[in-house]
């Protein structure tokens, strides 16, 4: 190692050493070069290693309140309705009481204090199932289309209309159907479906109003489209090219290495988009609430009128008075928070399992 | 020569069968889009006037008036629901993409955001309800009854999921290069994190945000026991406020045609607003994320 | 003035990964050291131990002593101080790509809480002249992005901003190899110049290159340190089979 070697000269008075006798001619060591400003700076500058873990801290923390909203909700759902499950039990959902005085089934009666859900949930699961039948022909099209019909110049656009579908907040689906909807099926469609499908039992002409399970299922499907599609395009594309020209070099038709190709592949991710439109259709509050007629009571025609678990929330809370009255509707809403934390569960493990953990965007 | 066989000719007719049926489905997805929006504009330009913007609503019965006690009462009520969800929300993204990466917490963590998201809008509004509304809380202050701050939280925390998820997705698209550069210099992780990492993200963050505000501005049914509505206008946390959907709702089951025509153009400005945030989101999405990153 | 670095008995672990074992060596100031090697035998992983940047890697582990001067740099520091006095850079030219030149070269210093306008200024300047880029950029300073540059520029100016916090040592991890012959040459160049100020540490898989620019050169293999000695020896007369085998293009 090379080491600066200095002879010390008397002109340097900050230098306090001794002048050696001039025949000595002895090496020393320079005092090493002060530290410049920055270095001196820098040096001054803690190890940080408290701001670190203070800033962990906050981040874990904020992280966590995931956790602590979905307990909390969870929470305050449950011991608000202590009340009514104290009092009617499981059987609170499929419960069917008898009015003594018309002989025919009453459910939902906040006069008396008896509750039964029965009819939300068969408003809902009616809803949301016509719902499905009526979007997943029309997503799973859709996204045919765009992935693997549509000319390149078309897509962007297309694809921005559906992600606008998407955007439209539920109120104003809600105010269109109130006022083009309804109307429309009230004077076209109802006695149209009534004429032609009334035999078999799903269609009758006794409600004039055009609201009803049926008005909520259409409402409902164009709302839970844009997801559908757009999840089903994206686990379409995930299935490699190599998949779609294996097929094609078989001598298929274009449909047919579709459905070999594609949708064979993809047909897990396509059940979970379809189970997320399912969970979106469950919650589903304001549309539903201004089309389905808001009567407590179940029919087997889909054109009478109805009412879901949401929207009886929706309709009643402000209104309700007695304790039993709330509790029973908060009953309800921690039933619609188990189911569609139950369906959005397992609809994310399927389209992981399918798009293998990338980040989903479909919301 | 070859001969067409009746199952290749089948082959053949179910393959344009199935090109008209996507076709089809193609255009009934997008009639309905078309036509909502036609109607949005048609039924809500006509009664957009300097009156709707500026006057709160007149009495049951009367005609005019217009909507600004709920433009505003959607102000105050996003303003608090960024403030809350946004900071959290971005904390949460940095520690599932800084901190957090490959651990079972994390993922546990990005699983139950994702379900969050998928929880009704309602069931939120109920629990803000026994959370803040409920009586028997009513000793301390903002608790025991319907005001803007709880429809702020309900609004709130229906954000966090969504800008959590969009944080991380954007910082895990910053360069692991552009950290260690920081991290080389002697900067402290937290600085590091701050100044160099969320900022290289920001685009994409803020764009995340946009999305989550554009989602609770349109949201109704949380607001329905938490902020209640207010025919005056309001600007106190304290007190129950009116919010845009929320009027729309009221006036859309009213039976005055004049509140019909009030809900039509509130409905076209709150339309006018989304479709912007998600059109801003696209463009900033199609420039590139890094902006000039290598 | 830049200092030595005594390394005793380094042995370092990515989880059950050995990956350096009992690495001992004397880096002179105000030189430049070489290490060679095969890819994988290590070389990156030591330079990393020496300013602690392994240790981001949360599986990581370390045994052993580094004194730089007289620090030594596990036991009485903080890896954050650590990293302020020893400076790195890195294969791929890494510019932060929101920040303007200027602010690229200042960052260690800004970043650290140092404000003084006039000083940074100058430090600035004095950074880029150092790291031979000063005329090419000093009309756009703060106009351009640090990202809109040329590799090669872009690499100068990492350089630029490694010097700006004035660090004892500069390690550089193949800071050449993703660039193209010119600013290869421009690189090395600088390096000369820069040695005399600073005790350099320089990986490089390019043996040319370690030979043009480094006085003391080590040669890694699997982990160990098979040979450290004077560039010119280990060139021309390697005590060790494996290194001469290395040198002559038999492996790696």
């Amino acid at each position: 190692m090379i080491e600066p070697v200095t002879e010390i000269r008397i002109s340097q008075p900050h230098i306090q050493r001794q002048a050696p006798s001039p025949d000595e001619g002895i090496k020393v060591k320079a005092p090493p070069p002060e530290p410049s400003p920055i270095r001196q700076y820098l040096l001054t500058r803690g190890n940080s290693v408290f701001a670190d873990r203070l800033f962990h801290v906050l981040m874990v923390l904020c992280a966590l309140t995931i956790f602590a909203i979905v307990g909390l909700i969870a929470w305050e759902l449950v011991t608000s309705s202590k009340l009514t499950w104290d009092k009617f039990g499981f059987g609170f959902f499929y419960k069917t009481f008898i009015n003594p005085v018309t002989n025919s089934p009453l459910y939902w009666d906040p006069v008396n204090e008896q509750f039964s859900a029965a009819p939300f949930v068969y408003g809902t699961l009616v809803s949301s199932f016509l719902a499905l039948l009526l979007a997943v022909p029309l997503g799973v099209g859709l996204a045919i289309f765009l992935t693997e019909m549509c000319p390149r110049a078309l897509r962007g656009p297309l694809a921005f209309l559906t992600e606008l579908l998407a955007a439209i907040p539920s109120i104003i689906y809600g105010l269109w159907a109130v006022f083009v909807l309804v109307p429309l099926l009230r004077e076209y469609v109802n006695p149209m479906l009534t004429h032609t499908l009334g035999w078999t039992g799903f269609f009758s002409d006794d409600n004039p109003t055009g609201l009803g399970f049926f008005a909520g299922g259409v409402i409902l499907s164009v709302m839970i489209l844009p997801i559908i599609s757009s999840l089903t395009r994206e686990v379409m594309s995930a299935v490699p090219h190599s998949q779609r020209e294996a097929v094609l070099a078989l001598g298929a038709t274009r449909w047919e290495m579709i459905r070999m190709g594609v949708l064979r592949n993809a047909r897990i991710g396509i059940v979970g988009g379809i189970i997320l439109g399912l969970g979106r259709a469950l919650g589903e509050t304001m549309a539903v609430t201004m089309v389905i007629g808001n009567t407590p009571e179940i029919h087997k025609s889909l054109l009478s009128n109805g009412s879901s678990m949401a929207s009886v929330i929706a309709n009643e809370f402000t209104e309700a008075v007695s304790d039993m009255h709330r509790t029973a509707l908060i009953e309800i809403g921690l039933a619609l928070f188990i189911v569609t934390i139950i369906v959005n569960a397992l609809a994310q493990l399927l389209v992981w399992a399918v798009t293998r953990g990338a980040p989903s965007q479909a919301h | 020569m070859y001969e067409e066989s009746l199952k290749s000719k089948m082959r053949a007719f179910t393959d344009h069968a199935v090109t008209a049926l996507a076709v089809l489905a193609t255009i009934l997805v997008v009639t309905p889009l078309v036509v909502i929006f036609g109607y949005l504009l048609i039924k809500g330009a006509s009664s957009l006037n300097l009156a709707f913007f500026t006057q709160i609503p007149k009495p049951e019965g009367e005609n005019g008036g217009g909507m600004a006690n709920s433009i505003v009462g959607s102000g105050v009520l996003l303003g608090l629901a960024s403030l809350i969800g946004i900071p959290i929300g971005i904390g949460g993204g940095i520690f599932l993409a800084e901190f957090g990466r490959g651990t079972t917490l994390a993922n546990a963590i990005r699983f139950t955001a994702d379900v969050l998201n998928g929880v009704p809008s309602i069931v939120m509004g109920l629990a803000a309800y026994a959370l803040i509304v409920s009586p028997h809380v009513s000793f301390l202050p903002f608790l025991g009854h319907f005001s803007a701050f709880a429809g702020g939280v309900a609004l709130g925390i229906m954000m966090i999921p969504t800008v959590c998820r969009t944080t991380e997705e954007m910082l895990l698209m910053v360069p692991h290069a552009v950290r260690e550069a920081a991290l080389g210099l002697g900067v402290p992780n937290w600085r590091s994190v701050l100044s160099i990492t969320l900022k290289t993200a920001s685009p994409g963050i803020i764009t995340g945000c946009m999305l989550a505000f554009a989602r609770v501005a349109g949201e109704t049914a949380p607001l329905l026991f938490t902020a209640l509505g207010n025919s005056f206008m309001s600007t106190s946390l304290n007190r129950p406020i009116e919010a845009l959907p929320l009027q729309i709702y009221v006036y859309a089951l009213s039976p005055y045609d004049d509140q019909h025509r009030l809900a039509w153009a509130g409905a076209l400005v709150l339309i006018v607003l989304i479709v912007v945030a998600v059109s801003l989101v696209r463009y900033v999405a199609s420039r590139g994320v890094l902006k000039g990153a290598s | 003035m830049g200092v030595g670095i005594e390394v005793t008995n380094l042995n370092a672990w990515y989880g059950s990964n050995h990956t350096l074992q009992d690495i001992s060596l004397h880096i002179p100031a105000n030189h430049a050291t070489a290490l060679i090697g095969p890819s994988g035998c290590g070389k990156s992983t030591f330079v990393r131990c020496l300013n602690r940047m392994h240790e981001t890697n949360p599986i990581a582990r370390v045994t052993g002593s580094v004194r730089v001067g007289d620090l030594d740099i596990y036991a009485d520091a903080k890896p954050v101080q650590v990293r302020r006095r020893i400076g790195m850079v890195f294969q791929r030219p890494n510019p932060f790509p929101t920040m303007s030149i200027y602010d690229n070269v200042a960052s260690g210093l800004k970043l650290n809480g140092y404000s003084n306008r006039r000083v940074l200024d100058d430090i600035v300047e004095k950074s880029l002249r150092n790291s031979a880029l000063w005329d090419e950029v000093k009309d756009d300073l703060k106009k351009k992005s640090g990202a809109s540059l040329s590799g090669g520029q872009q690499q100068r100016l990492c350089i630029a901003r490694a010097l700006a916090v004035d660090p004892e040592v500069l390690l550089m991890d193949e800071p050449a190899s993703a660039l193209d012959p010119v600013s290869t040459s421009k690189i090395e160049d600088l390096i000369f110049q820069l040695k005399t100020q600073y005790t350099i540490v320089i990986v490089t898989h390019n043996m040319q290159q370690a030979a043009r620019v480094a006085e003391k050169t080590g040669f890694f293999l699997n982990g160990r340190m098979v040979e450290f000695d004077s560039t010119h020896k280990i060139f021309t007369n390697p005590s060790d089979k494996r290194t001469e085998d290395y040198i002559t293009g038999r492996f790696g």
